[in-house]
């Protein structure tokens, strides 16, 4: 732990300033009692008592500067330990997010992640920064501090000390209550955001179905939900804190008429009863910031425990211990068996007993009604999940026995709707690959047929993506992802449904231009559009997971089957077309 | 910037640094302080204080109590050692007394002191969530054309950040207020007490203004600086959570991991300075209460040496002393929160200022029952009011007829669907529902009488039942059953895990864009409207579902004016009639085979055979 000089050095000068602010009140009990001295006392004494108050001031001052100096240290380093505890658990925390597998995205809302990485993240380094610090200083300057009054009067220092275990049990049983709310507000809270964000986003179905009303409704129950939780988190936080405050003031009135009527007796000085006093006083500001620090105890534990539940996860998706580099030869492709489901054993197959072979330079249409499970193909040839049944193999090779980093390097897909990052459209062409030359770049975006579109914009390829840059109509950016994808020239190459924005025309050409790489490259290609499928090898036609037919472009025709007639179905309204010419 | 490497670098064919970022490239800088006080700011937001007046009002006083209260104690003690404990008992008031009156001002203390918490905090969470409604209900009905220019984003840490910066401003202010009581009972009971003592003992308190003065700009600096890299490090995080599924395709993780490192090692150094700016001012105060304890002693030692002062003062100065920087130290801290407040305040009566461009006409009329005649009468429409959109637009469509819109992307056919809703409102001429024009109707009794499916189709958080009741919240299972067979999608519906209870996952990932289409069908076959209008998805939906959609759609459209801009060959030709928009005119109009005949436009765009009109490029 690189921090561990660091909380070496704050507990160390949390020892010294609270020794030190514990030498106040000695110091004004002396003073105090010189003071009371000079009243009673001939002129020769007086000047030596002068003297001695002379010394105690200047004392005072001194442990004064010192006592503040030892707490610069003790904070910034307090502080510092938090902060690097919060850089540390960041950059977990986005390593984590990073290797975790689709399966786990696809259960976590992702506003749900970016509170945990934000808020809880803060939870825990406010936590370390001032709690810890601030606890030690307590525990200090309460155990110090009692040993000190006890010794000089054990009734007198018990009384001044008797506030302490009530708060610290009133403090333990609001730190639970708090807790637990606390945890209910932040999911309220979560709705309310979530609920707000959906209404901007959708806001056009919103107003299309003129449900602003309803919205509000929506709105306003899980407002006032969250408004009820704010409440009693305040009442319950309120009514410890005051009940705290009282009991120390209780406790100083006890010292005041004790202490007072000892002095009366003549058993204790006034200076000590200041000292007493003043003991008390420095206590004060402390126990006030116990329900702070209850409070920050209770926000710790619940987001420490939430955020360690994502970094205690294991990537169910990584390396075998010594993986071997996938090794593409001829980059052939086969599913044996391959059965998969999303959820766990009760839930249903979405993929059955996928078979099939595609060797290098070929290519596989794949062809199914929605939910059929071709996106699913993708998804595991990447090994973006694990088969639940049978193997995949690239040129012989399992993938789950290859290095992840290879298999992706030689595996890429083009999805149906890309994500774009708010960034340059270069970086976005070039994210595979930063370093990737302009040249490339330029290229890729030629085979995508987007150049000549880049060319006229202002900034051209140095554009900005997004609400502050172009706004790119969904065909454009289907081309950026396929640019994207072909400039990294992947052995084998995915579409799904990767040209459904695009009209046929470009799609023909891009097609065209994408047969040169293509040749080296095993193709797989998903597609609604019959039309494009039809130069590919081999088709399969999936349904509920399952191939129901297979076969070439004509020999599917030629089957008569569920092919030929959605072949019609697209196709019958020109014929019917020219039989009315 | 990059555009200038593009350029230099294109012909050279040389490497140069990789093109890798990690969080938006743009600067999301907004003012974080504004100024201290802003008169406009403050004034509106008094406003929302109105309803809480008495609570307010209670919470004043129950502070001056506790001020009262702890200004009291120091004297009460002062006043026991030197009336009462250094008094011959005989003719001195007994301790006990004193006592009880302590107790009892303690008692007034805890009492006034956690209905001042109470209050505050009450108060503070009611006003927040009074405004916070108050943007989100304004949102709700400020024309689309402002929220088409707003970043989601944007207009989300409005209202989550900037609202809470005002309640850590509103929380403070009352305990500010009471501060600066404090401060105000302390110098004066000094002085009163003994006023030399006193003025000596206040004279270091210029010199924390000194200091502060000097500090406080420098540390505002690096306050501002530390809270930036936070938004950018937080930003850099949600979009790695955003694109996790590229970044995993494209195998980006390691360059992502150093990026991102390099953000976030920013954001530690500056908060690092600004710890260390923060605590600099640590020994300062201490040392100035060291010196004030040091006058205090000194000069009351020889005080009561003269036997001018009395030795219970100088308990009460040590008491005093010790509190006393305190409400310095909160008020200075005051000063920062203000000034963000200010900001926030400023930019949420932004949001708040936005006026509702379309408001109901004072006179306007429920529609109860209408039959659906829609009428387009000249009508010229520019979403900038320069570029006409739309220009001179005249057409009928009959109740129950079918209109099919069909023309290039760009054209400003979902102008027209806008404006019919009055999303929008036309720059020229009048649009007429049953010859009535529909600026003369409450908007909302309008929204019940047009139901509008879109392209996208937007599914809430909550489960599919509740997505197609959606607004029609009082609608039965049955009904929604229904409507859901009507269009199809009852099946994959009952196939799925929980049925109709099934939980739509972020952004209907769990559905595909086919079937979340049929839902958004289901949805608009609850609400039943009178008019329907339909915003036909592109080609990106498959050709099963396509013809689900197209058998749902004749039965939706079933005794309603439809609308629909058409996209696919089928459904064109479904339609009654097609009228035909190129660069916002109406350039042919009549049925399918009329139009073939006619060698125009659409015999045109027919004979190219496209699955999609879309994209077709039209000169």
């Amino acid at each position: 732990m690189k921090y561990r000089s660091y909380a070496v050095i704050a507990i160390g000068t949390t020892l010294i300033a609270s020794l030190l602010q514990l030498a106040v009140p000695q110091l004004l009990g002396a003073a105090v009692d010189d003071t009371l001295g000079l009243l009673g006392t001939s002129n020769e004494s007086a000047s030596s008592i002068r003297e001695s108050l002379v010394q105690t001031a200047l004392l005072l001052l001194v442990v004064s500067i010192l006592r503040g100096f030892f707490t610069l240290i003790h904070n910034y380093t307090g502080e510092a330990v938090g902060h690097m505890i919060a850089y540390d658990l960041r950059l977990a925390f986005y390593d984590k997010l990073q290797k975790l597998s689709f399966s786990f995205h696809d259960k976590v809302h992702t506003g749900e992640l970016i509170t945990r990485g934000m808020l809880d993240i803060e939870g825990v380094r406010m936590f370390f920064s001032t709690g810890v610090v601030r606890l030690f200083l307590l525990t200090i300057l309460i155990g110090v501090g009692a040993y000190l009054l006890l010794s000089k009067d054990l009734f007198l220092g018990a009384l001044s000390l008797s506030f302490v275990p009530f708060v610290a049990w009133r403090s333990a049983i609001a730190r639970l209550k708090l807790r637990r709310l606390w945890l209910a507000l932040q999911e309220r809270m979560g709705v309310i955001g979530r609920i707000m964000d959906e209404n901007l986003t959708g806001i056009r179905v919103v107003r299309a179905f003129g449900a602003e009303n309803y919205e509000l409704k929506k709105y306003k129950i899980a407002a006032d939900q969250a408004l009820e939780l704010a409440g009693q988190r305040i009442k319950t936080r309120v009514a410890s804190t005051t009940i705290m405050t009282y009991a120390y003031f209780l406790a100083m009135g006890m010292v005041l008429w004790i202490g007072g009527l000892r002095v009366q007796e003549g058993s204790l000085t006034i200076g000590s009863l200041t000292e007493f006093l003043a003991f008390m006083t420095i206590l004060q500001l402390p126990v006030r910031q116990l329900g702070l620090l209850v409070n920050s105890f209770a926000r710790a534990s619940t987001t420490g425990r939430r955020l360690f539940e994502v970094l205690d996860l294991d990537a169910t998706i990584s390396d075998l211990p010594h993986a071997k580099n996938l090794d593409i030869d001829k980059g052939s492709v086969c599913f044996e068996n391959v059965s998969f489901k999303y959820g766990g054993n009760d839930s249903p197959l979405t993929l059955n007993k996928i078979n099939f072979e595609i060797r290098r330079g070929q290519s596989l249409g794949i062809v199914g009604p929605p939910g059929s499970g071709k996106s699913t193909i993708t998804h595991l040839l990447s090994r973006f999940y694990d088969v639940s049944d049978g193997k995949i193999t690239i040129d012989g090779q399992d993938i789950r026995e290859v290095s992840l980093e290879s298999l992706r390097t030689h595996v890429l897909t083009v999805p149906q709707d890309p994500f774009l990052f708010t960034s340059s459209l270069e970086s976005n062409i070039a994210y595979g690959n930063p370093w990737a030359s302009n040249d490339s770049i330029s290229e890729a975006a030629r085979i995508a047929k987007i150049d000549t579109f880049i060319e006229t914009l202002p900034d051209r390829y140095g554009t900005l993506v997004g609400e502050r840059g172009v706004s790119l109509s969904g065909g454009q950016k289907q081309r950026i992802a396929i640019a994207r994808t072909t400039i990294l020239k992947p052995s084998i190459l995915i579409f799904d449904d990767s040209t459904s924005a695009i009209d046929a025309e470009t799609e023909r050409q891009i097609r065209e231009f994408l047969k040169t790489p293509m040749q080296s490259s095993t193709t797989i290609i998903i597609s609604h559009r019959l039309r494009s499928l039809i130069g590919v090898d081999e088709i399969i036609f999936l349904e509920n997971g399952a191939i129901v037919e297979r076969g070439s472009h004509k020999q599917l025709l030629s089957m008569n089957g569920k092919y030929a007639e959605l072949y019609k179905s697209q196709t019958n309204l020109f014929e019917e077309e020219n039989f009315e010419k | 910037m990059k555009s200038n490497s593009i350029t230099s670098q294109i012909n050279k064919k040389t490497d140069r640094a990789p093109l890798a970022y990690v969080g938006s490239q743009t600067s999301h800088e907004e003012d974080v302080f504004g100024a201290l006080f802003d008169g406009k700011v403050i004034k509106r937001f008094v406003e929302y204080l109105r309803p809480y007046k008495t609570n307010i009002c209670l919470a004043i006083g129950a502070v001056l109590v506790v001020t009262f209260a702890q200004l009291s104690i120091p004297l009460i003690v002062q006043h026991a050692i030197d009336e009462v404990i250094l008094v011959d008992k005989t003719d001195s008031i007994p301790l006990f007394l004193v006592i009880i009156f302590f107790s009892a001002l303690i008692t007034i203390n805890y009492g006034a002191n956690w209905l001042q918490d109470r209050l505050i905090g009450m108060t503070g969470e009611q006003v927040i969530f009074d405004l916070r409604k108050a943007m989100y209900s304004h949102i709700q009905n400020i024309s689309l054309s402002f929220m088409d220019k707003t970043e989601t984003g944007r207009m989300m840490s409005r209202l989550t950040g900037d609202v809470n910066s005002l309640q850590e401003f509103l929380e403070n202010s009352v305990t500010a207020f009471g501060d600066l009581v404090l401060l105000f009972g302390i110098v004066i009971i000094m002085l009163s007490l003994d006023f030399t003592l006193g003025a000596l003992t206040l004279s270091v308190v210029p010199i924390l203004f000194f200091v502060r003065i000097f500090w406080l700009p420098r540390a505002r600096i690096a306050f501002r600086y530390a809270r930036e890299t936070n938004s950018i490090a937080n930003g850099a995080l949600a979009e790695g959570i955003r694109s996790v599924r590229t970044v995993q395709s494209m195998r980006r993780e390691c360059v992502n991991y150093h990026l991102y490192n390099k953000k976030v090692e920013e954001n530690l150094s500056a908060h690092l300075k600004s710890a260390r700016m923060a605590q600099v001012m640590v020994p300062v105060v201490d040392t100035l209460t060291g010196a004030a304890m040091g006058i205090v002693i000194l000069v009351g030692g020889a005080l009561v040496l003269d036997n001018s002062l009395d030795i219970g003062v100088i308990v009460a100065f040590i008491f005093y002393v010790q509190r006393f920087f305190d409400p310095i130290r909160s008020l200075t801290i005051q000063y920062s929160v203000m000034q963000r407040a200010m900001a926030s305040g400023k930019r949420i009566f932004e949001v708040l200022d936005v006026p509702i461009s379309i408001a109901d006409d004072p006179k306007a009329i429920r529609a109860e029952e209408i039959r659906g005649l829609v009428e387009f009468r000249n009508v010229t429409f520019s979403y900038d009011g320069v570029n006409p959109v739309l220009e001179n637009l005249n057409f009928t469509i009959s109740p129950g007829e079918t209109v099919a819109l069909v023309g290039p992307t760009g054209s400003g056919k979902t102008s027209i669907t806008s404006l019919l809703h009055r999303f929008y409102e036309v720059s020229e001429g009048s649009i007429l529902i049953d010859n009535i024009d529909i600026k003369k109707y409450e908007k909302s009794s309008l929204g019940e009488h047009i139901s509008m499916v879109l392209q996208d189709p937007f599914l809430f958080t909550g489960t599919i039942l509740e997505n197609i009741r959606y607004k029609t919240d009082k609608a039965t299972l049955e009904q929604v059953v229904n409507a859901a067979k009507t269009v199809g999608a009852h099946d994959f519906i009952t196939e799925m895990e929980h049925s109709y209870e099934t939980e739509v996952e972020e952004q209907g990932r769990n559905l595909s864009l086919g079937q979340r289409q049929l839902i958004s069908f289901a949805r608009a076959l609850v609400a039943n409207a009178k008019i329907l209008v339909l915003d036909e998805a592109t080609a990106s939906i498959d050709s099963h579902t396509e013809k689900k959609i197209q058998i749902a759609l004749k039965k939706l459209l079933k005794g309603r004016t439809g609308i629909v801009i058409a996209h696919r060959l089928a459904t064109i030709r479904g339609a009654d009639r097609i009228i035909v928009i190129k660069n916002g005119k109406l350039v042919e109009m009549g049925p399918h085979k009329s139009l073939v005949k006619k060698q125009g436009l659409y015999s045109q765009l027919h004979k190219l055979n496209y699955a999609s009109f879309d994209d077709v490029r039209v000169d």
